[in-house]
């Protein structure tokens, strides 16, 4: 999907060129053009508003083809428009939104948030407990790791919409020309990371990002990792545990594949990666459910390349694990004017199969509505790109429905970001795995401590 | 300057020189004074609104402090000792630093040497070099940063290519040893031309007859150069280097801009303008961000000050 995989990326400076004093101070809720205005005027939308009597509740997203999708609701509903606005992919609109909670004003009533990102709002009362609203009741429409994501005890900060369960997606032509088989095991990955190169292959079996985010997240927590406990319930506590047995393990393979020189390094989301990616210089791409829409929206694509998905490795001697990497929902802000209205609009947006068949078809999202999600047309739908495999019954379904969830930082861009800068330090050999994880939980700490949390590590 | 032009462009003192008059002058002086801030109130409006009440606030901001955990409370200077204690600042300064003694006397040196060029010249192709070397000043910061983004690409640069014909491997310009380099050569290219201009203008205003006098006396080409174009027009070297100084001092568009295909080179705290950002945005600290910002304020405030004190008898300032 077009949007997530920016999840990773950093706020690109646009704007910001020239950062002075007053920039930082002044920047008040000028961007959001529509936010905050409910129900006031439609004029700043992007879409047409069908029925102009009734009452409107604006939406920031970035889902592709979204507009199809706003005008399906908006000409299906009589008593309720939605007025959207795209204000940038990921990070770029959090930037937004963020500014608009300081400044007190310009946020949207509904916005398209990460699931990664939603305690960093909650901590800053950005987001509206839905279960009043009777979101309660869809608890049983999705699975449970996606609706873990979402809710915090009792509160439910958001509603699932599309999700990231990971997946490999491999070059059969490559794995074949080579006399490779295509692994099932981390083990097995290293070793055909091997015989590749020794075969001859002048790519690499893979990439390790250092800008993976999320992506390193979810590699870590297949082995068990659970770097935070928070529970927005009580939020001045958090638990901190970067720094562990499985961490390690993870990294220290990894470090091992680098050093050997049998995986590349490149910084993800670059236009130098996304070529990589369909040139053949990687065999394999460790993808989310929405890898394969955003491989096919890339340019300078190898014409001859065979696509196949297959199962996510797993560790040898351990329960296989289901990982998950992006995937967003649809929260209601503290700012709507109506948030029983926005709540509705928040829970149905994509609560229709119509809705779910521009989703698919010309999103590539991956659903986590049940009623979708667990439909024999999408389980048995064929994927031209994969020539025809069907890759959510192949990988997918099984990897959405073993996700159990994961547990995010309150500042996890600040999490992200220092993420980045000690991989980055571990592949240029300045420091060992072991050194990059300790640096890590270390400023991890401090950073919390600073911001006034009690920290048990 | 802009104090020169008002007196000399006041009849109205030539007008009634004499004493007795003196009642009636300064009625004028008076009436003329009310007729000047009236024509002041429209830039003093914006200037107002637009910058002193925005930084009055961000000053009352920074002197807040508020964290996640904790909310919000007046701290006093509290965030300003944390300020000029804090390695990430601190080390952003330093960096800075470094590109200020790097950067500042590449750029001039280059503007310089290309305005005298310029200026012995007087062929149709110095009008030409001189629109050359001004070119990339006209391209925005932004998109020539891009730019070299990609040229700075192992696989979309030239580098990779040139480097084969010798046999040889390029070097990555985006590790975190070589972008510091990368980043002075972006600025150097961009803003030498600007400051050529600035340089040749200063040149052009030397009455002629001096260099006649200096080759008459037997100067040579250097020496007329050295000797006497370079000091004539030390006031605009000093000028240059001004803005060279307080630029580089707010270091941001370009590393921010390479921090999107370099993030783990360049990272979020690598100029303290850079850090004031994601503080403010990426990390939603606003009340610290204004206190970095402030602090890099004082900083630069600093610096300016003591290079044009002491390069006052250069400048004409004194």
């Amino acid at each position: 999907m077009e949007g997530i995989r920016r999840s990773a990326r950093r706020p690109m400076a646009v704007a910001a060129s020239a950062v002075a004093v007053t920039a930082l101070a002044a920047c008040g809720g000028s961007d959001g053009g529509s936010g905050g205005s409910g129900s006031a005027s439609g004029e700043s939308c992007t879409n047409e508003i069908v029925n102009a009597d009734a009452p409107q509740v604006s939406v920031w997203a970035w889902y592709p083809a979204f507009e199809q999708v706003v005008d399906n609701f908006n000409e299906t509903n009589d008593d309720v428009q939605i007025c959207w606005t795209n204000a940038g992919q990921g990070a770029d609109e959090y930037t937004k939104f963020s500014t608009a909670l300081e400044a007190g004003s310009g946020a949207p009533d509904v916005i398209m948030l990460e699931a990664e990102v939603l305690s960093t709002f909650t901590i800053r009362d950005g987001l509206v407990d839905l279960s009043e609203y009777g979101a309660g009741e869809l608890e049983g429409e999705f699975t449970e790791g996606a609706w873990s994501d979402v809710t915090n005890g009792d509160a439910i900060y958001a509603v699932p919409v599309d999700g990231g369960p990971m997946g490999m997606l491999y070059r059969e032509d490559i794995f074949a020309e080579y006399g490779v088989e295509v692994p099932t095991t981390w083990e097995e990955f290293a070793t055909a990371a091997q015989a590749l190169k020794d075969a001859g292959y002048e790519g690499y079996i893979t990439n390790f990002p250092t800008n993976g985010n999320a992506f390193i997240h979810a590699l870590m927590a297949q082995k068990g990792w659970e770097p935070f406990t928070y529970d927005a319930a009580a939020p001045t506590e958090i638990g901190i545990a970067v720094d562990t047995e499985p961490a390690q393990e993870v990294l220290s393979y990894w470090e091992g594949l680098v050093d050997e020189g049998l995986v590349s390094t490149d910084e993800a989301f670059t236009a130098d990666y996304n070529t990589s990616l369909v040139d053949g210089t990687y065999a394999v791409y460790l993808a989310a459910a929405w890898g394969p829409g955003y491989l096919q929206g890339l340019s300078d694509a190898d014409e001859e390349a065979t696509w196949r998905a297959a199962p996510i490795p797993q560790w040898e001697g351990e329960e296989p694990t289901q990982i998950n990497w992006g995937g967003s929902t649809f929260a209601v802000t503290s700012q709507a004017d109506d948030p029983e209205l926005a709540a509705q609009v928040a829970m149905g947006i994509f609560g229709t199969e119509e809705a779910w068949d521009i989703g698919i078809e010309e999103a590539a999202l991956f659903p986590l509505w049940k009623p979708v999600l667990e439909s024999d047309g999408f389980a048995t739908r064929e994927y031209e790109f994969f020539d025809g495999q069907q890759i959510q019954q192949d990988v997918f379904l099984e990897a959405a429905s073993g996700y159990q969830g994961f547990t995010f930082a309150p500042f996890q861009t600040y999490v992200y970001d220092q993420q980045t800068q000690q991989l980055f330090a571990m592949v240029e050999g300045s420091v060992d795995s072991a050194g990059a994880l300790a640096g890590f939980e270390k400023s991890l700490v401090d950073y919390a401590t600073a911001q006034g949390f009690t920290v048990t590590e | 300057m802009t104090t020169s032009t008002v007196t000399t462009s006041a009849p109205g003192r030539g007008a009634t020189p004499t004493e007795p008059g003196r009642g009636r002058g300064s009625r004028i002086e008076h009436n003329r004074q009310r007729w000047g801030w009236f024509f002041l109130t429209p830039f003093a409006i914006v200037f107002l609104v637009f910058l002193v009440a925005p930084l009055g606030y961000a000053f009352w901001m920074s002197l807040h402090t508020s964290t996640l955990a904790a909310g919000e409370s007046f701290t006093g200077i509290a965030n300003y000792q944390r300020a000029f204690t804090d390695p990430l600042f601190l080390e952003g300064l330093l960096r800075v630093g470094k590109f200020v003694v790097v950067m500042v006397p590449i750029q001039i040196g280059i503007a310089l040497a290309a305005a005298l060029v310029l200026d012995t010249l007087a062929t149709r192709l110095s009008k030409f070099s001189r629109l050359m070397i001004f070119a990339p000043y006209a391209i925005p910061g932004m998109i020539g940063a891009l730019m070299w983004g990609f040229l700075y690409s192992p696989r979309f640069g030239p580098a990779t290519d040139l480097f084969e014909l010798f046999g040889a491997t390029a070097p990555s310009f985006l590790a975190s040893g070589t972008v510091f380099g990368s980043l002075v050569n972006i600025v150097t290219w961009q803003w030498s031309g600007y400051y050529m201009i600035i340089i040749f203008a200063a040149l052009r205003g030397i009455d002629p007859a001096i260099y006649e006098a200096a080759r008459i006396d037997g100067a040579n080409g250097w020496q007329t150069a050295l000797r006497i174009k370079v000091p004539m027009i030390s006031s605009a070297l000093v000028m240059v280097v001004i803005f060279s100084l307080i630029g580089t001092l707010q270091f941001f568009t370009e590393p921010a801009v390479l921090r999107t295909v370099a993030p783990g080179a360049i990272p979020a705290d690598y100029t303290p303008n850079m850090y004031a950002f994601a503080l403010a945005f990426s990390y939603s600290q606003f009340n610290y961000a204004s206190t970095i910002a402030f602090a890099l304020g004082i900083v630069v405030f600093v610096f300016s000050y003591v290079f044009l004190y002491l390069t006052r008898k250069k400048s004409g300032l004194k």
